[in-house]
């Protein structure tokens, strides 16, 4: 239905007639529900942080945490990134056998990432972290843990199904670059959010 | 001039639901959101009516009611828990399902790509999505009135732990977790659609229709979608966790030491601040998302009936951004008595009071861009008049409660009540009504009956005042908001019987109201044929056949050469110059 041309002649990108960032609707969409997807994740965090600041003690996450295996995770998730990347450029250069084997590759990133973080639950379920208790002693410890991973985790498996769909469009030769780009856009930013989330509850 | 266009004309769909249910026309959408906007506003004024019934006469019985709600008003007496629920529910009905709908779902749909001169939204898909989304939240919100315990009743902010622990108040129960689902999909709607909005505006504008040439509601659509694209993220979030506390056996939101129903509950470790802050880092900038298209609707009515230009338009546009960006803020000046430090409170009332600044500007502008002007006081100007007016008697009253000092005294009384349904009950109201006089000829082809449009608005406009004015008094005499009663209280003796001249005046507002539905749906059939541009306006939307066909535009997309504002130009044919006319043209013809 859109009907929007990129810019061509030598007017103002501003003038109408034309996308003014040089992007079409699709891409520019998906750039606003980043920004207003990390506006969740920021009000959780905030929350953590809030939380975090007003406990008079918190656990060492350093002895809770095998912080070995998470290097791993977040390893195989900022890899599963970097193959996204060359499924776009090959995308760019018509490859598409290429390109769907890179978002498959991808998709397989996501899927070892949610076996991983799988594994980390129950292993701490096991040892007795509950969404309301938990045997480290201070309550929003593990309540914070479950909804804040398992969030970011409902994100990276959107993010596989997502890609599986992108991937199946590829492998049928009904999908483009412009497609793949975006859906690429999203799976980095779920990369970056665990950045943050590994940074903020498990490194400090 | 026109710019041929790729697409070409779009075919309609021939059969009914994808037609008018499942459509993907903007312009039938809108329409959608405008009746599902009537119908929950029909059902959250008749709980404000009830609200008021009951703070009239506390004691009288009324038997019939008795039928109606067996349970809520047994014997024909209120109960307080039913009371409750009423309060909670009108204000989140009005804010959420009635005023939202109408402005942004409404008007957004139905204005954005007619005004900006594209064929459709960016994804129309996405927008019948949003639509389709809203409706069930509806439903959710409407049926949590017939779950044991009957409706959410922890007020329109549900603050925890009354929102969060689950036998706190019969509202406490299944009510409050319908409330947080309705909430959620009015999130998940309003995202889609303000995606939408946003790619529209910047991507699709017509050839010629630069940003400073943009008619000024569309600005303010931009501005109000992109301020809640931005605010209602943390909410979500607050709500994921306030489900979490209700249904997980998490503390989020609840401190250690709460005692319910005879017994200290194991909730530790957190607090109901948390909350509230997240609550109004939303419901905050939610007053400007509601208050900025209702200001844009009165731009665009202004300079149609006063056939000039506006004043300042530039001034407004900045000074609409300075108020988003201001707006977000703010929010803990809803927070004063929360026991915050001193000095963050001095920030946030100095945050809020630099917003008076640019909202003075727009308001001024408004004034001015009446001075001089040849006026025709048709009903849409009437309600853009009474916009104005109540921007202003509003807006100089928010001037004490953004001020802590003051607004310690008020805070929780009906002054509180008194000024914020005087900003988003009446700036957005009467806005809304304006639009809807305004615009109903290119909607339905047809207008709208005038002499009944101005018995609503004179009739609107005196209820309105005596009622939400008198408000303002009883706060200032300490009467405070939420109460279930107030027989109790000595100190209110003097005061209490304004009540029953408030409710009288609550009663003629509502009954007002049906003028305008009847005038509205009779003149959808029976109403005046109503020609291309029946105001001689100048803005693209009146290019268009009266209703647009699918597509708006036939083969080719307009070519914009001006501002929607050029009224009474020097040397010009007709006192208005329409935006599509080149500069040649204007000199000798229309």
């Amino acid at each position: 239905m859109a009907e929007e041309q990129l810019l061509l002649s030598g007017d103002s990108p501003w003038s109408g007639g034309v996308s003014p960032f040089g992007v079409k609707w699709n891409k520019l969409m998906m750039w606003m529900f980043i920004i207003t997807d990390a506006l969740i994740f920021a009000g959780l965090l905030a929350s953590y942080g809030f939380a975090r600041l007003a406990s008079d003690r918190w656990p060492d996450p350093a002895e809770i945490f095998h912080l070995s295996f998470l290097a791993l995770m977040t390893f195989i998730l900022i890899s599963s990134s970097a193959t996204m990347a060359s499924a776009v450029g090959a995308a760019r250069e018509c490859h598409w056998t290429a390109a769907t084997r890179f978002v498959l590759l991808t998709i397989l990133g996501g899927l070892a990432f949610l076996g991983c973080q799988a594994y980390e639950w129950a292993s701490l379920i096991g040892e007795g972290a509950r969404l309301s208790s938990n045997p480290w002693g201070v309550v929003p410890f593990g309540s914070y843990f479950f909804v804040l991973t398992g969030f970011h985790g409902t994100h990276v498996l959107s993010g596989v199904v997502v890609l599986a769909i992108t991937a199946f469009r590829s492998a049928t030769g009904r999908s483009s670059a412009d497609g793949i780009e975006v859906a690429g856009l999203y799976w980095h930013f779920v990369d970056l959010v665990w950045v943050f989330i590994f940074t903020l509850f498990y490194l400090i | 001039m026109a710019v041929a266009s790729s697409a070409g004309v779009h075919h309609e769909p021939k059969s009914f639901m994808r037609r008018y249910i499942f459509s993907q026309d903007h312009k039938i959408i809108g329409i959608q959101y405008f009746l599902t906007s009537a119908v929950m506003g029909v059902v959250a004024g008749l709980l404000a009516m009830l609200i008021r019934l009951h703070l009239a006469w506390p004691e009288a019985k009324w038997p019939f009611l008795a039928k109606l709600f067996p349970l809520g008003m047994e014997d024909g007496l209120m109960k307080p828990e039913f009371y409750l629920s009423l309060v909670t529910m009108h204000g989140t009905l009005m804010v959420f399902f009635v005023i939202s709908l109408a402005l942004i779902g409404g008007f957004g749909n139905y204005l954005i790509p007619l005004q900006v001169g594209a064929r459709d939204m960016a994804f129309p898909f996405l927008n019948m999505l949003s639509y389709w989304t809203i409706v069930p939240g509806c439903l959710i919100m409407l049926a949590s009135f017939f779950v044991e315990g009957g409706a959410a009743a922890s007020g329109w902010t549900a603050y925890p732990p009354l929102s969060a622990v689950e036998h706190a108040i019969p509202g406490s129960g299944m009510g409050q977790t319908l409330w947080l689902l309705g909430m959620a999909l009015f999130i998940a709607s309003f995202t889609m659609g303000g995606l939408n909005y946003v790619a529209t505006i910047l991507n699709l504008r017509t050839h010629g229709l630069s940003m400073m040439r943009l008619p000024s509601f569309i600005w303010t659509m931009l501005i109000a979608s992109i301020v809640g694209l931005l605010a209602f993220p943390p909410l979500t979030a607050a709500a994921v966790l306030l489900l979490f506390d209700r249904h997980g056996g998490t503390s989020f939101f609840l401190p250690s030491g709460l005692f319910f129903g005879k017994q200290v509950l194991e909730h530790a470790g957190g607090t109901p601040l948390l909350w509230q802050h997240l609550f109004w880092f939303l419901g905050h900038p939610e007053v400007y998302v509601l208050v900025l298209p209702a200001l844009g609707i009165t731009l665009e009515i202004l300079p149609t009936f006063t056939r000039k230009p506006i004043f300042g338009y530039r001034m407004t546009v900045y000074s609409l951004c300075a108020i988003a960006i201001l707006g977000m803020i703010v929010w803990g000046h809803h927070m004063y008595v929360s026991g915050m430090s001193p000095y963050v409170g001095e920030f946030f009332a100095i945050g809020t009071l630099s917003i008076t600044l640019p909202s003075a500007i727009i308001g001024f502008n408004m004034l001015a861009s009446l001075w001089g002007g040849s006026l025709r006081f048709s009903t849409p100007m009437l309600f853009a008049l009474g916009t104005i007016s109540l921007f202003g008697t509003g807006g100089l009253g928010g001037i004490f409660l953004g001020n802590a000092t003051s607004d310690i005294q008020l805070h929780d009384t009906y002054y509180v009540v008194g000024h914020f349904h005087f900003m988003i009950g009446g700036v957005t109201l009467f806005a809304i009504f304006g639009g809807l006089y305004y615009w109903f000829p290119k909607m339905f082809g047809r207008m709208m009956n005038e002499g009944l449009g101005r018995v609503h608005f004179w009739l609107s406009l005196v209820s309105f005042y005596g009622l939400f004015l008198t408000m303002h008094f009883l706060g200032f005499g300490g009467m405070p908001r939420r109460y279930f009663e107030f027989s109790k209280f000595n100190f209110l003796a003097p005061i209490r019987d304004l009540n029953v001249l408030v409710s009288v005046f609550a009663f003629v507002m509502g009954a007002t109201q049906i003028i305008f539905l009847c005038n509205f749906f009779w003149s959808i059939f029976r109403g005046a044929k109503a020609e291309r541009n029946p105001w001689k306006a100048a803005a693209l939307e009146w290019t268009a056949p009266s209703p647009p066909p699918h597509g708006n535009w036939g083969d080719q997309l307009p070519q914009v050469h001006r501002w929607p504002y050029d009224y009474s130009l020097p040397g010009a044919h007709e006192d208005y110059v329409g935006q599509t006319v080149t500069p040649g043209e204007a000199k000798f013809s229309a």
